[in-house]
């Protein structure tokens, strides 16, 4: 029924286009005008003050966004490398949002003040060599720094300072799901193949590798704040991607290859509960799942797929917790060994 | 030559099996326009989804049938959506549809040639777009699905139909439709460079050819030497999907099953997909660029400023275009010192492109500005490739890219930045050269409303979108509701919604006109912008061949708007130089 009237609607309003434009020619006929398509002073001055218009509009819708969603994005980083990560950002950002609010103004006030008229004659000029060096140069030398400070940030990140063993972790991601596997009192994993897989052995961990036999599996990550974790990613089946959004981390799981990510919880979850930002978020969220009816939140830091990766790819979701350091090392004696899980 | 004009055409050979480069033009634009049809209202049903994900709509059930049962979609066709809705908008409306339209009927009007180098291999490239087309469309058919792996077909994800149900005979048409797609893309490019480089008139030397033309001519190198690369890659995907080779896959279990697979790499298939897919960009942007370039420049009644520096920065983005195809796999796993080297490079685009912003722009300063649609939608277009070229600061810098890549920051900015300034280039296009295509002219009026609804609406689609990526809102997920953190997004996937619908509904309006005005619009004249380039000196009727007597000869460059001392505003290419002119060394 409804789309049946959708299609009338659209019917009906194709019909009245036709009528309306037959109307406009016969009154332009009758009107003795013939100016259908070629542009007059009255529509360059129509279309001239509607982009100045626009303008207005837009930097205020700009605003308006501004003010309503930023309270929206991710809350401070946590983890180490995320604040470094957040200055370039907020830097970058700064210097894209100057450029905006300096050549929008120029194109739409141009379109608003050169608007045409009879009586206007446009100036002849092709071209100079000053103002061309002007904008060639003036992007260049902001870019030479955004690129050296950028480059900065990525080696940083990249290739972090060995002062301290890392604790290794690996991410395991399979349709439609993680399992993260710590490499126990060695801090070595175990070799490990799709072609191990087998009943329990769900990681195809090898048995007979004497490095997994303290490996330990689990269902949810749980990282001590303050300690380097190098993350080790695999993957069973197609490319997923590893995204920890609230720590600035992101790295694909390939199939048939191991990629990693090293980087330092700063916040617990304990922490971030208590953060302004997500104190108000939760409160916002949970104000929209009450009026449905839903189950209230309470604020976890999350592991998400972010690669397309089949049709449950939108939850394919792991829970993460960072706690002090004794109640990481508590949790995790208290969790099975590989041998002992076999 | 001449003999061409007078000889007599049938139906066929006139409409159908043309030669006629202007008749090709147009089935590229009709063809691209329908398939434009089908990529946006797929987006439109999607836009559905994501806003309401537990409404019950009973359209999705009468358009998807099974995939959509009592109007709740299925997360596998809406991952199909995605995918071809990102297939069909690149390729087939933006690839096609801009470059094949305003290539086949610029190129030889406005070098002043009477058809392409060859009008058989041109008829042939439109042919295998035709029929590519009509294979893609026929996989939306299928019984397991359309290919549903996103536009990327990333492996092992596009190699087993064990792990989507997209992936089997859905993936299998799309790589055959894809395979056409790029022998006609290459046919095309190919004649588009001979016919720039060997038929230009007397007198058309490179530096007086319109920028419009420039950019379809780089354009078309790009293609030539970038999509083979795509070929092989989708070539060597059907090698692994049929034959059982490893080139992509290696220690994969799927569905409770080990494959034998070994010692491939998925990262392999990036490399030579991005190999195509950066330049590819530029396939699409450059034309538009082209087409705005003219628009802007004869309807601001003067010179583009800065031609020289205009061709340069095309022919810098052009080559930059080719070593910067790692910056859409920093978080592959790939060596660090390669994400530095590709952030360097990318970041560099921003140069010739902050050049190619300004000179628009100073180019519309003392200018007396015509606002016919087409200038409306250059203007457009000239902030949309500001506002998305500047996120592209973000993305292209390593470092941040981390925490933004595949959200929707990622969405906001390539379809502002190439999505929106490339359909605003092809809408450009279409009401500036309509006339010179049909003979006749569009109703402005409904020109400015189709403008300024899908302005607005365009922006109010993709703008928050920036939010939602910041809040590390993914991409391609079926519904957000699945994580408690994005409940509060939900009003701006609405709001993005309902921009979406209204900007869809503006589409109609250009379609009637577009249709209304090719049979009933007003007879145009010959040259209704007074524009100074040779296709406006060609007769309103079209004629195989192009200009009943000789060929023009060009004496200047297309600029001459508003000249001192010329009588008009304009002084066409074909007017030979004052004396003056001559002494003042132009």
């Amino acid at each position: 029924m409804d789309t049946l009237l959708i299609i009338v609607v659209a019917l009906l309003a194709v019909i009245a286009l036709t009528q309306a434009i037959r109307i406009f020619e016969i009154s332009s006929k009758i009107k003795g005008t013939d100016n259908d398509i070629k542009v007059n002073d009255k529509d360059n001055n129509a279309q001239g003050w509607l982009m100045l218009l626009f303008l207005i509009f837009f930097f205020g819708a700009f605003a308006w966004m501004v003010s309503e969603y930023m309270d929206l994005t991710l809350p401070v980083s946590a983890s180490e490398h995320g604040n470094e990560i957040d200055s370039l950002w907020d830097i970058s950002m700064g210097v894209i949002i100057l450029a905006f609010f300096v050549t929008q103004p120029l194109l739409f006030g141009f379109a608003y003040m050169f608007r045409g008229r009879k009586t206007r004659k446009a100036t002849y000029m092709e071209h100079n060599n000053k103002l061309e060096l002007f904008w060639t140069g003036i992007p260049a030398v902001i870019l030479a720094g955004l690129i050296l400070y950028g480059l900065t940030t990525w080696t940083d990140i990249m290739f972090p300072e060995k002062t301290e063993e890392p604790i290794v972790v690996e991410l395991y991601a399979k349709q439609f799901g993680w399992t993260a596997r710590y490499a126990g009192g060695d801090n070595t994993l175990g070799f490990a193949n799709v072609r191990l897989i087998e009943g329990a052995n769900v990681l195809g961990v090898d048995s007979a590798d004497n490095n997994s036999s303290d490996d330990i599996i689990t269902s949810e990550l749980r990282l001590p704040k303050g300690r380097p974790i190098l993350l080790k990613f695999r993957s069973q089946d197609v490319i997923h991607s590893a995204y920890l959004p609230h720590f600035r981390v992101q790295m694909n799981c390939v199939p048939g290859t191991e990629t990693q990510f090293q980087f330092t919880p700063s916040m617990t979850t304990a922490e971030m509960r208590m953060d302004n930002d997500v104190i108000e978020k939760v409160a916002r969220v949970n104000s929209i799942r009450s009026a449905k009816g839903e189950d209230p939140w309470e604020f976890d830091y999350v592991l998400l797929c972010n690669k397309i990766c089949g049709a449950a790819h939108y939850n394919m979701q792991m829970k993460v917790v960072v706690e002090s350091e004794e109640d990481f090392n508590k949790w995790l004696k208290e969790q099975q060994t590989f041998a002992e899980m076999l | 030559m001449e003999a061409h004009a007078h000889h007599k055409e049938t139906f066929i050979t006139k409409y159908v099996f043309t030669t006629d480069h202007k008749m090709i033009a147009k089935q590229f634009l009709v063809t691209g326009m329908i398939m434009g049809i089908i990529g946006v209202a797929m987006s439109l049903l999607f836009r559905l989804q994501l806003a309401w994900p537990d409404k019950e709509w009973p359209i999705l059930e009468m358009l998807l049938g099974k995939w959509a049962t009592d109007g709740i979609m299925d997360p596998n066709i809406y991952l199909a959506l995605v995918t071809i809705h990102g297939t069909i908008m690149v390729f087939f409306v933006l690839t096609a549809g801009l470059s094949g339209t305003f290539s086949n009927l610029l190129i030889p009007l406005q070098i002043g040639a009477r058809d392409m180098a060859s009008g058989f291999i041109n008829m042939l490239s439109y042919w295998f777009f035709f029929v590519s087309s009509v294979i893609m469309v026929a996989s939306l058919f299928v019984e397991s699905g359309p290919a549903a792996a996103g536009w990327t077909i990333y492996p092992p994800l596009s190699a087993l139909p064990q792990a989507v149900p997209g992936s089997g005979m859905g993936m299998t048409l799309w790589l055959v439709s894809m395979s056409l797609f790029i022998v006609s893309s290459l046919l095309g490019a190919l004649n588009y460079i001979v016919t720039v480089l060997n038929l230009r008139t007397k007198g058309m030397s490179m530096t007086r050819l319109p920028l419009t033309i420039w950019a379809f001519f780089v354009t078309a190198i790009l293609g030539v030497l970038s999509f083979p690369v795509l070929f092989s890659a989708a070539l060597l995907l059907i090698f692994d999907r049929s034959f059982g080779t490893s080139f992509y896959l290696s220690d994969i279990m799927v569905a409770g099953e080990v494959l034998s697979n070994q010692g491939g790499s998925p990262i392999l298939f990036q490399h030579l997909f991005w190999f195509l897919g950066h330049p590819e960009v530029y396939i699409i942007l450059l034309p538009a660029l082209g087409i705005s370039s003219e628009v802007i420049s004869t309807n601001a009644r003067k010179p583009i400023f800065g031609y020289r520096a205009m061709v340069g920065s095309i022919l810098a983005i052009a080559f930059l275009s080719f070593i910067v195809w790692g910056h859409h796999m920093f978080v592959t796993g790939m060596n660090p010192f390669l994400g530095s080297v590709f952030t360097f490079t990318t970041l560099l685009i921003a140069i010739p492109s902050a050049v190619k912003a300004f000179n628009y722009i100073t180019t519309l300063w003392k200018g007396n500005l015509q606002m016919t649609p087409a200038m409306l939608f250059s203007i457009g277009l000239v902030s949309t490739f500001i506002t998305g070229g500047l996120t592209g600061l973000i993305l292209g810098d390593s470092a941040l890219d981390i925490n933004v890549h595949d959200t929707y920051f990622v969405v906001a900015h390539f379809h502002i930045v190439m999505g929106l300034s490339a359909i605003f280039g092809l809408f450009a296009g279409v009401y500036h050269w309509f006339p010179k295509m049909y003979g006749r002219r569009m109703n402005k009026s409904l020109g400015y409303i189709h403008f300024w609804v899908t302005f607005i609406a365009a922006y109010g689609v993709f703008f928050p979108m920036h939010f939602l990526g910041m809040a590390g809102l993914p991409r391609r997920y079926y519904t957000n509701t699945a994580f408690p953190m994005f409940d509060d997004l939900a009003d701006i996937n609405v709001l993005v919604s309902y921009f979406a619908i209204i900007g869809g509904i503006a589409q109609v309006v250009f379609l009637f006109n577009f249709f209304y005005s090719a049979f009933r619009g007003k007879k145009s004249e010959q040259n209704p912008w007074r524009a100074n380039s040779l296709e406006w000196t060609t007769p309103v009727e079209h004629i195989h061949g192009n200009w009943p007597g000789e060929i023009p000869e060009v004496h200047r460059w297309p600029y001459d708007y508003s000249k001192p001392g010329a009588a008009e505003d304009f002084v066409p290419q074909t007017v030979p130089m004052t004396e003056d002119e001559i002494a003042n060394g132009h």
